[in-house]
């Protein structure tokens, strides 16, 4: 038996691999469209970014990445899964929702150990000791046996980070997972989101407003506006600080350009 | 599936993904997967592993081929297990970069598992007495603070929510016309059919108006409105006012200075203290019509005699004790479902908690409060 080590080496983070492809995506409901003509890729292990103002449509460009809506038009094609759509079965992805969404009726450890407990054959302890691990991760053991009314906001969204983490999932939606953290804790959940591109290739998307957190972990972003109705600017953020003529991606990225030389 | 947990080398087949744990002079060596989809074979290959060993043990996982949070949380788990059993230390060996890197990420000092402790027979007696004596606290609060608000919005009109009255007279009135009237037509229908095959064979066939014109007016025309009510706007009362209170809303009021029982309170009290005579009325009216039809189809009645034998029968105190009845259901559907509502805690379930005892204590009160008013009328001969 030889130790294969090198096949194992931490993955380049931005490869080729496409594991999301958006096409000519329309959003909107009814006669009423949100957002249209969209399309981008989304590589193996990126951490890939959506950008845009408050009430632009990030939230709902998650939901239909998951397969928790479905477009006006346009195709979504998700490596693995296909047209991604709500089935029975095993979660193709983890999901984090704006909410947190804990289930109110569990505590905090029983809502991370559902789909384990649902969808694998671990003995309890096994998964005890997996949910332990993910609770210790996003900082929230000791709070296993509170239930979610029992728990401030910021531990919900914790709480949440680890219930889309315990499956394993090849893919990770996360609805702004840092807003309601402090400083210290979203620092440390960047670093676990770095940890979790680079050494298990997972690919991560996100919505987030934290420009500190931006240049540290995207490896691409995309930044969606309400009135020109799609995405206005695409790239790494480096780039787009750099070379964005538009104002909002300008003023969006100034303020982090002001505060990075004070 | 193996026997023997441990597994032996020559056995390996190179290629599958199978975690394998062989125990040597040197410590163990982990090979294969190491994932959640690998963690049940993984997990009881460790415990067996690991069961009987003593002393400081090294832990070779250069033969791991694929890791995940998952797998190396079960590793940790057993590792950190055996330290503990045996006061030793276990060393890491071999770890490819993202192999140590997992293994790290999920080797965290953990903060000791708080356990809630299990309630007592006696002590859940002692509180739920005590719970008895506090919900009769708050329902007294309630009612004290209603009658605060009720003067204050008599002094300031402005503090009522004027605006939503509106809506929930419709809500809770027109909304609920259609069902009110089938179901009352059947209540009528039927009534009229069980009178009939008592009456008929004495040949008390015209008698059956009588008692449906009676019964309708002064308790199946109230009491089932009551009800259908009850289901709708009681249950809809406590969940709206409940999911307000779990997501901070009456908190947000009050932070704004606005009573919440004139704002959310009186409009639903003077919505049903509206909609309900009127339902009630609607009620009535469908209830001698379902009684019509089947004296249309049973009995020797013609139309004209039913409706003229109707009208000689009923009485104004006919229909003003129903009247009166379906006023006195309104503040008991209103006022309970709002003060549960309101005591609404602990997030979804919790409305689903106030909910459901609004609705059995709604329905409770109404048949009481009924029996009551039935008994005061017969002794006062109204
Ligand atoms: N089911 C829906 N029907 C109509 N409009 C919706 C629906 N869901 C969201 N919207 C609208 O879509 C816009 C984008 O919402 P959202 O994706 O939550 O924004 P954000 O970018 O802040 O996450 C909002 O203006 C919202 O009002
Ligand atoms: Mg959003």
């Amino acid at each position: 038996m030889t130790p294969i080590t090198e096949d194992i080496a931490p993955l380049d983070r931005h490869t080729d691999d496409v594991v999301i492809r958006v096409h000519d995506l329309s959003i909107g409901w009814g006669d009423f469209t949100l957002l249209e003509g969209m399309s981008y890729d989304v590589h193996r292990g990126d951490v890939f970014v959506i950008l845009g103002g408050s009430g632009c449509g990030k939230s709902t460009m998650l939901r239909h990445l998951v397969g928790l809506e479905q477009p006006q038009s346009g195709t979504i094609h998700v490596e693995g899964v296909g047209t991604p759509s709500m089935v029975i079965g095993p979660p193709p992805f983890g999901i984090l929702f704006q909410s947190g969404a804990l289930f109110g009726s569990m505590t905090v450890a029983q809502n991370v150990a559902l789909p384990l407990r649902t969808w694998t054959d671990l003995e309890p302890d096994a998964i005890a000791a997996i949910v332990r691990a993910k609770l210790a991760l996003v900082g929230l053991d000791g709070a296993e046996n509170n239930l979610p009314s029992e728990i401030s906001g910021g531990m919900k969204k914790r709480a949440g980070i680890a219930r889309a983490l315990a499956f394993e999932p090849k893919i990770l939606f996360l609805d702004e997972p840092s807003a309601g953290l402090d400083p210290i804790t979203a620092v440390e959940l960047d670093e676990q989101i770095l940890t979790l591109s680079k050494h298990l290739g997972m690919t991560i998307v996100i919505v987030t407003h934290e420009l500190a957190s931006i240049f540290k972990i995207a490896t691409n972003c995309i930044m969606l506006d309400k009135t020109a109705r799609g995405i206005i600017a695409r790239g790494p953020p480096q780039a787009l600080r750099e070379s964005a003529k538009q104002p909002f991606v300008q003023s969006f990225f100034r303020r982090e350009a002001l505060e990075d030389h004070t | 599936m193996r026997d023997d947990a441990r597994v032996t080398a020559k056995d390996a087949s190179p290629d599958t993904h199978e975690p394998l744990v062989v125990s040597g002079s040197d410590g163990l060596r982990v090979s294969g997967d190491a994932t959640l989809e690998q963690g049940g074979k993984l997990w009881k290959l460790l415990g067996a592993a690991l069961a009987d060993g003593t002393g400081n043990l090294s832990i070779d996982v250069a033969g791991i081929k694929t890791i995940d949070g998952g797998g190396a949380a079960l590793l940790i788990a057993r590792a950190r297990a055996y330290e503990q059993r045996t006061s030793s230390t276990v060393t890491w060996s071999g770890a490819a970069p993202s192999v140590a890197a997992m293994l790290d990420l999920n080797d965290r000092e953990l903060a000791p598992l708080p356990r809630r402790p299990r309630e007592r027979f006696l002590a859940q007696i002692g509180r739920v007495t005590y719970e008895i004596g506090d919900r009769a606290g708050a329902v007294l609060t309630f009612v004290g603070q209603l009658a605060a608000a009720t003067w204050a919005s008599i002094t300031g009109p402005r503090n009522v929510n004027w605006r939503d009255l509106y809506r929930l007279v419709e809500r809770a009135g027109a909304d609920a016309v259609p069902i009110v009237l089938l179901i009352n037509f059947l209540v009528g229908l039927i009534t009229a059919v069980q009178a009939a095959f008592q009456l008929k064979p004495y040949g008390g066939d015209i008698f059956v108006a009588d008692l449906v014109a009676k019964a309708m007016t002064r308790e199946f025309g109230p009491l089932m409105t009551a009800i259908i009510v009850a289901g709708r706007s009681g249950a809809g009362f406590a969940a709206e006012l409940g999911t307000m209170k779990v997501s901070e809303e009456i908190d947000a009021l009050r932070s704004m200075g606005i009573c919440h029982y004139c704002h959310l309170v009186l409009p639903r009290l003077l919505a049903l203290v509206i909609a309900m005579p009127v339902l009630t009325v609607l009620a009535n009216l469908l209830g001698i019509a379902g009684g019509l039809f089947t004296a249309m189809l049973y009995l020797d009645v013609t139309i004209p005699t039913f409706i003229q034998k109707t009208q000689s029968v009923l009485t104004l105190a006919d229909v003003g004790t129903g009247l009166i009845k379906s006023v006195a259901f309104a503040f008991v559907i209103a006022l309970s479902a709002c003060e549960r509502g309101l005591a609404t805690t602990g997030g979804a379930e919790g409305v689903g908690r106030s909910t459901t005892s609004a609705v059995v204590g709604i329905l409770f009160q109404i048949v009481f409060v009924n029996a009551l008013f039935t008994i005061l009328f017969q002794v006062f001969e109204i």
